[in-house]
């Protein structure tokens, strides 16, 4: 018994130290909020595999930890807390929903270096980063266009926040230039996850005539019911040709990693600064994955296209865009509608029919 | 072989003591076993999950932050327990409270309104989530319904109902659309007691309510009527207590604690209204009341004891790399035996070693 | 496929695990036993159906593995608060964060696996029929499974002896504890059976729905179960018209949508939970005909020796 509990204290003692003292063979700690469980297949598994990928690349330099399933209510600041206290001088909080409590912790931790994903607000030592995911949403929509025989597009929304709606805007911008006259159908999951009401919500939009199904929630289920009838469908996040082999058409690929490694790096190097990195095709974080199911000349476009908006030939919003009320929007980028109007889009373009929930 | 109960004939005070520390003897034995089977350290595992969270300050802190809106609501649930009131609806008065509280908030943020607003915040949420636990309350009492599942299906409503007021009307006009009110002012924000820590004045309130509620059962007639009603309901029916009256009261309390745990959660630690703001709090306290045996005090403990188990839960993703998961396991066994454990109080256990028939032959 | 025999196939597919769960769960209560661990016997189901059907390449193989692994769940819960005499609501709360839990653990090396899924009926002659050949002959076999069991039930319950026992059970434990009938090993058949529905509930989304597992895929779905049990005011017949109901509102939803139709979708989403509370009010202020909740519905027994 005496053994048991010398063994015991040892071991509590061990573990305390090892808890306390943040810099354990001197290795940069890095820490992880995500959203979903990593076995999520979309969001979370992403941003798990760039962490898989930046550990690769740096090896031994860097430990990681990461918090999942953390929900976006009261409980998020205090997991982000628990990291920076455990030693983590890097923190990566990877939803939108933890940018105050991000914001709260950064504040009390000056010394400790705060990313976080897909937010608006920034602090010197928090900077924030995110995808131009509507550049790959317009040449998904060039591909819909030449693709459909309905001339009808479906498209499983999650909520209506910019990103999503200017993912709706990209996608009838692209098809429009192939298809003036393409309609667009739109269903509000209210979710991002939940596989079987993402299958019903494909069910429903093939039902009414749409014969591509792109989506903005997170699960492959909307690519397998498209694939049992025989439509084409567009992956989301990650690659999910598995689900489909001779459904999916191409998948906007989350692409963290580059990013991550670049920071850690900066961070390692001692370059690290508070910044807002915003990065699309050219810098590769948006990633499309191979063109498939389409004729060669389908796949020459999307390719041609990819190519003229990763080198800035083409811009997704250039001006005019003109709004679902017929007038034009102001054009604040000159060319292009800027990135505040991006990031903030709140209208849907002409063509579009039906309204934005809660507008 | 069978196992059979026999009720005692008083409770007994020894293993009303000794039965939790049985659970939780067995619950490290198990989790042990657990542990070890995961490539895990089990003693080490443990003393992350138990030990570390109760040495430092902070993480004493972030257990009371985490048990506040539990305690509150359990209170509350106790009180309907014990009168055979069965309100499982305390998620969706919670979430109301925060809705009817955030009302306020919205409406004067960025004014002048003084320091009036908290308190009316407070009053609101009480209030508001009091009427929504009437609901179904008034559908018992008046037709009969079952409560267990009115109050249960009107969860979801309180929920969608959020829902649409963070994503439309409410909705944080500078926020670039996404779902949520715009950050409070700082009069309509819960303060915090120490400087730098996220402790908040809700950890006061929900002392209070323990208090009170001990004061309610223990030394006023109201407390003994729904003791007496819940125990005996046949006894207090010639005793000439109201059932439905009492039925009605503890629902309206136990809304009004939810809710205001409610506005106190949004108005301290989350600082604005927005869906998720809870992580089950409503669901979670149930089994804090059960765990406190229905017992202010017993309450307060169990509160702080499963919060122990978040955070240390969470200290161990963080330290050992233990999944989420093995967390919830972990959780619901402790859960488990706790429950069975103090089902000893009232009955004996007996393990028959013979066929069913034979023994009910001697019967 | 005409639109309108297409949405009654998707409402068919969307009700079935609702009304799978839903008839064990209505079993269940009948003998008198309240289980809120629908949805965690449910994702464990799930969690081990998409395994067995995975490692062993047999739906079958994983519905059966998911039947069991909803029974063990259903175990543990009678043996605490039938063997050990503890309340049911606070049991059952347990149960599911224990079987979140256990889903994650037993699943995590599933995620990112797929399966073919349980395919469809294909009856000759049938099948083909026009209109209601699809509907009738053309869905996956646990369409149909659910509405035999769903008449099973009915059968069991009313023109059987043992039927008969169990609703004595649920409505009065002590009486028919004095007529001489085994009043807990009734309902830890009942439990098990709740729980071997709920297993299998759980298993037909990876199996037919969906076929790929994912953490937390039943998204609530037990729950809804719950609320079911009550719309149907414990009745088998509503309970199939409730669960198709329900079915309906969440897909005529989506089709609405797609329509344009401009309605806030959480109002839409929170009807069938209005609609239940108000059933409730309904059917309890009635008292006729109708039969209302089990009367010893979610009380513990311990027989007297």
């Amino acid at each position: 018994m005496r053994k048991i509990l010398v063994a015991a204290t040892a071991a509590i003692l061990a573990t305390g130290a090892g808890l306390l003292s943040a810099s354990a063979a001197d290795k940069l700690k890095i820490g992880f909020i995500y959203l979903g469980p990593v076995g999520d297949l979309g969001w979370t598994y992403q941003h798990d595999l760039a962490r898989l990928a930046m550990v690769k690349e740096f090896g031994d330099k860097v430990e990681t930890t990461f918090l999942e399933n953390v929900s976006e209510g009261p409980d998020s600041e205090r997991s982000i807390e628990q990291l920076a206290r455990a030693g983590n001088k890097l923190i990566f909080t990877t939803s939108f929903g933890y940018m105050e409590p991000t914001l709260k912790v950064a504040k009390k931790y000056p010394n400790v270096h705060f990313e976080h994903a897909t937010g608006y607000k920034r602090d010197k030592n928090m900077s924030t980063y995110s995808g131009r995911f509507y550049e790959g949403r317009y040449i998904q929509g060039v591909i819909a266009a030449k693709m459909s025989k309905s001339g009808v597009l479906g498209y499983i929304a999650s909520f209506p926040i910019p990103e999503v709606v200017s993912g709706i805007n990209a996608t009838m911008l692209g098809a429009q230039t192939i298809n003036p006259n393409i309609k667009i159908k739109i269903i509000w999951a209210n979710t991002w996850f939940d596989p079987g009401k993402e299958a019903d919500a494909a069910k429903a939009l093939i039902d009414q005539g749409a014969d591509i199904i792109m989506q903005h929630t997170d699960s492959p289920a909307a690519m397998q019911v498209a694939a049992e009838r025989g439509k084409l469908a567009f992956g989301q996040d990650s690659e999910m040709i598995k689900f489909g082999p001779k459904t999916q058409l191409t998948s906007i690929m989350n692409n963290w990693g580059p990013y991550y490694i670049e920071r850690v790096k900066a961070e390692l190097d001692g370059t690290w600064k508070s910044e807002d990195f915003w990065g699309g095709l050219k810098s590769k974080l948006v990633v499309m994955a191979p063109y498939t199911n389409m004729p060669d000349d389908v796949k020459k476009l999307a390719e041609e296209t990819e190519a003229a908006i990763t080198e800035g030939k083409l811009q997704p919003f250039k001006c005019p865009v003109i709004g679902q009320d017929g007038k034009e929007v102001e054009c604040k980028g000159g060319t292009h509608l800027d990135d505040g109007q991006v990031l903030g889009m709140n209208f849907y373009v002409k063509g579009i029919d039906e309204k934005i929930p809660g507008k | 072989m069978q196992l059979v109960l026999e009720k005692r004939a008083e409770r007994s005070s020894t293993i009303a003591l000794v039965s939790p520390l049985i659970a939780i003897g067995l619950t490290l034995v198990t989790m042990s076993i657990l542990f070890a089977m995961l490539g895990k350290n089990p003693i080490s595992a443990l003393a992350v999950y138990f030990i570390h969270p109760l040495v430092d300050s902070y993480s004493l802190q972030e257990i009371a932050v985490k048990a506040t809106p539990l305690v509150m609501i359990a209170i509350g649930l106790s009180l309907c327990y014990l009168a055979n009131a069965w309100n499982i609806g305390a998620e969706g008065q919670f979430l109301i409270g925060a809705v009817a509280g955030s009302w306020l908030a919205v409406k004067t943020n960025g004014t002048e309104a003084g320091p009036w607003v908290l308190p009316a915040m407070l009053l609101l949420g009480a209030i508001g989530g009091a009427l929504y636990a009437l609901i179904p309350a008034i559908c018992k009492v008046r037709f009969g319904a079952s409560e267990i599942l009115t109050s249960l299906m009107l969860v979801y409503v309180a929920d969608l109902l959020l829902d649409y007021l963070v994503r439309g009307p409410w909705r944080d006009p500078k926020g670039f659309n996404f779902p949520t009110t715009a950050e409070f002012d700082p009069v309509a924000t819960v303060p915090v007691l120490i400087e730098g820590g996220r402790l908040h004045l809700g950890g006061v309130i929900a002392l209070i309510v323990v208090l009170a509620g001990a004061v309610l059962l223990g030394k006023t007639i109201k407390g003994f009527e729904i003791r007496v009603v819940g125990a005996a309901p046949r006894a207090a029916r010639f005793g000439g207590f109201n059932s439905n009256q009492l039925i009605l009261l503890t629902f309206a309390i136990s809304g009004a604690l939810a809710g205001m745990a409610g506005i106190i959660e949004v108005a301290g630690p989350v600082g604005h209204l927005q869906p998720g703001i809870s992580p089950g709090y409503g669901f979670t306290a149930i089994i804090v009341a059960f765990l406190g045996r229905l017992n202010p005090v017993g309450i307060l403990i169990a509160g702080l004891f499963l919060a122990l188990t978040f955070i240390g839960g969470e200290q161990a993703q963080i330290a050992m790399k233990i999944p989420l998961d093995v967390t919830k396991v972990f959780q619901g066994i402790l859960l488990f035996f706790v429950l069975a454990c103090d089902s000893l109080i009232l009955y004996r256990f007996k393990l028959i070693f013979a066929s069913p028939k034979v023994s009910r032959g001697a019967h | 496929m005409g639109l309108i025999e297409a949405i009654i196939l998707a409402v068919l597919a969307a009700s079935t695990p609702l009304l799978l769960a839903a008839t064990g769960e209505l079993v269940t209560e009948r003998s008198g036993v309240l289980n809120l661990g629908v949805e965690g016997m449910m994702i464990v189901g799930a969690a081990c159906g998409f395994g067995g059907a995975w490692l062993s390449g047999s739906i079958i193989i994983g519905a059966l593995c998911g039947i069991a692994a909803g029974v063990l769940m259903s175990l543990i819960f009678a043996l605490m608060t039938l063997g050990l005499a503890v309340n049911q609501v606070a049991t059952g709360l347990a149960l599911t964060i224990l079987g979140i839990g256990l889903s994650g653990l037993i699943g995590a090396r599933f995620v990112g696996e797929k399966i073919s899924p349980a395919p469809r009926l294909a009856i000759p002659g049938l099948t083909d029929i026009p209109m209601i050949g699809r509907i009738l002959f053309g869905e996956d076999a646990f369409v149909y499974l659910s509405l035999a069991l769903v008449i099973g039930v009915w059968f069991f319950l009313y023109k059987t002896r043992p039927g008969l026992i169990l609703r004595a059970a649920g409505d009065n434990h002590a009486s028919a504890h004095a007529l001489g009938y085994p009043v807990l090993r009734i309902r830890l058949y009942a439990v098990m059976f709740g729980g071997a529905c709920a297993g299998l509930a759980g298993a037909y989304l990876p199996l037919a729905y969906t076929p790929f597992f994912i953490p937390g895929m039943t998204a609530g779905r037990g729950w809804i179960a719950l609320a079911l049990v009550v719309f149907a005011s414990w009745l088998p017949g509503r309970l199939v018209i409730g669960a198709y109901l329900f079915g309906a509102v969440t897909i005529l939803q989506l089709h609405a949508q797609g329509w344009g139709v401009g309605v806030p979708s959480q109002l839409m989403s929170a009807l069938p939970y209005l609609a239940t509370v108000i059933v409730l009010v309904l059917i309890s202020r009635a008292r006729t005909g109708g039969s209302t909740a089990p009367a010893a519905l979610g009380t513990v027994f311990v027989p007297d020796r």
